[in-house]
């Protein structure tokens, strides 16, 4: 009995604040029917803002990874002093307000900013434009890939590339041929995380973007201009693809996640240190 | 003593054979200065740009008080929601089997997936006095869309998977022996949750009540849509914020920046504090 009762509140709970929010998209977009749906999907600002959107997170992911790869083959391969410290440094700008995150790229680069007058003299924009919300997506997804690569190099431990290094391999070719492959899935998971942000981040790209129509417009802003202009059919179809990508990143997680069960609850317990036996 | 000691041989130990340390430890705090901890310095040196009676001045402005403790009141609100139903969830998740378990498993990360503007317009279309349950709500004479009840709204789905996914790794490990131990003993149901699984649970408990806290105290997308910001009544921080950088008042956007950034900083290494101190408890039993 209190077992159903638990069972209840608790699919009554996730289905108020979960499913209905995700059915309300899909219905409000398709409110006036498929025609006027893809009428809204085919507008050229709409491309324009899925262009800005796939080169955003395409620049911000694949330099996220870099680094996400050289921080975690520090932090798990090495032991040095303030080690703990660094990691928290990483995590510093989940912390941060996305609307900070983008207010701090108008300090340093905007017209009244550290370097506001050298970018105006050589006819550079960074804010308000697509460097600025480049470098503000790069700061809210910065610690994704670090913090799920960070537990999983630590759990395999430096023995596979200390075999492959005193028999002869550089330090290149264990990297390539040892280190990633043992690390594919959790880079690919982290990859997955860290660009529903990138694709779906608003607060941040919001404040350094300036809201210039077809230039600076990302799929969520666009989404915002949409709705403020109460064209909620054209807002909700927009929303959907990203709705779409949401649902799209789950499946893809849930996948990893069935691969590679360690995976699951990594990133948030990176001191339980579940030491692989190499075969 | 000991451990005094092995850190000393630590220190004097090579590295060992594996290459790329300065490589990759170099990179790494090149990375992290350029683009997070210079950037931040900024907010703190600007902050203090009109003296420290301007700072004082603009964070203690009746306006920007009340964004702060509606900000901070709402994320409470509804990081208390979420641990309540974010216990629930999770127990259900670990524990019992039912249909389609997995699948609800998996969109229980749907917050942490959906962008933030996608989850306000959805509320707001849902909550709205025409939406499907502002609709029912409004013959009641509540309204939740353009309201501090609907920031509590986006604010308690933003969190919802931070709760349940840091009670969910401690249930799993969790011995149900202990409590069909304390049932045989003759505890009812409910003193075998407060003696027996309650203490094992309190500190992930209270890890992702201050993990959906934090997140939402500095939350925007979602609840901008929903709040109606009405200054004095429904403005919350971030978006002060906003206003202040649009009209170039740098010294007024980083001061309540500061404020926001320090009680988020103290926040989260309180929860680094709680997650060591809990880990070494687990650890020593």
């Amino acid at each position: 009995m209190g077992r159903l009762l638990l069972i209840v509140t608790a699919l009554l709970f996730l289905g108020l604040f979960l499913v209905l929010p995700l059915l309300a998209v899909f219905a409000q977009a398709l409110a006036k029917g498929f025609g006027a749906y893809y009428i809204a999907i085919s507008q050229p600002m709409a491309w324009a803002a899925v262009k800005l959107t796939l080169l955003v997170a395409g620049i911000a992911v694949p330099l996220n990874l870099i680094f996400g790869v050289a921080a975690a083959w520090a932090v798990a391969k090495f032991d040095f002093r303030g080690k703990s410290a660094l990691i928290t440094l990483i995590d510093l700008p989940f912390a941060v307000s996305p609307v900070i995150a983008g207010m701090i790229f108008i300090l340093v680069f905007g017209t009244h900013g550290w370097f506001g007058g050298f970018l105006r003299a050589h006819h550079i924009r960074v804010v308000f434009a697509v460097p600025g919300i480049v470098l503000a997506t790069i700061f809210v997804t910065f610690p994704f890939i670090a913090r799920e690569l960070i537990p999983v190099m630590q759990a395999q431990g430096k023995d596979d590339e200390e075999t492959a290094l005193s028999l002869g391999a550089t330090g290149w070719q264990t990297f390539w041929r040892v280190t990633l492959p043992n690390i594919r899935w959790g880079l690919l998971y982290g990859v997955l995380l860290c660009n529903a942000r990138a694709m779906g981040e608003f607060g941040a790209v919001s404040v350094v973007s300036g809201h210039i129509r077809g230039v600076t417009n990302t799929m969520p802003l666009h989404v915002e201009i949409l709705y403020n202009e109460y064209n909620y059919t054209a807002a909700f179809a927009v929303a959907s693809l990203l709705a779409l990508l949401a649902l799209l990143t789950l499946a893809g997680k849930s996948i990893l996640e069935w691969r590679q069960p360690e995976l699951r609850h990594a990133a948030r317990r990176p001191r339980d240190r579940t030491r692989r036996v190499n075969t | 003593m000991a451990t005094t000691a092995s850190v000393a041989l630590k220190g004097r130990k090579p590295r060992g054979i594996l290459p790329g340390f300065g490589l990759t430890l170099g990179y790494t705090m090149l990375y992290l200065c350029l683009l997070v901890l210079i950037p931040l310095c900024a907010v703190f040196i600007r902050s203090l740009s009109g003296g420290w009676g301007h700072f004082w001045e603009v964070v203690t402005a009746p306006r920007v008080l009340a964004s702060l403790r509606l900000s901070f009141g709402a994320s409470l609100i509804a990081a208390s929601i979420n641990v309540l139903f974010g216990l629930i969830v999770s127990w259900v998740l670990v524990r019992y089997t039912f249909p389609f378990k997995r699948f609800i498993d998996a969109m229980v990360d749907l917050p942490f997936a959906l962008p933030t503007a996608v989850a306000g317009i959805a509320l707001t279309a849902l909550y709205a006095p025409n939406g499907w349950i502002g609709a029912r709500l409004a013959p009641l004479g509540i309204s939740v869309a353009f309201t501090p009840l609907g920031i509590v709204v986006a604010l308690t789905f933003i969190g919802l998977p931070f709760v349940v996914r840091t009670l969910q790794p401690v249930l799993e490990e969790l011995d149900k022996e202990v409590e069909q131990a304390a049932a045989s003993l003759g505890a009812s149901a409910v003193q075998a949750f407060c003696r027996v699984i309650f203490p094992a649970l309190w500190p992930a408990l209270l890890t992702g009540f201050a993990l959906a806290f934090a997140r939402a105290v500095g939350e925007y997308g979602s609840v901008i849509f929903i709040a109606g910001n009405m200054p004095m009544r429904s403005e919350i921080a971030p978006l002060l914020i906003v206003g202040k950088l649009e009209q170039y008042d740098y010294a007024g956007a980083t001061a309540i920046a500061v404020v926001m950034l320090v009680l988020s900083f103290a926040l989260m290494f309180g929860i680094n504090a709680l997650q060591n101190w809990a880990s070494t408890r687990h650890g020593e039993r």
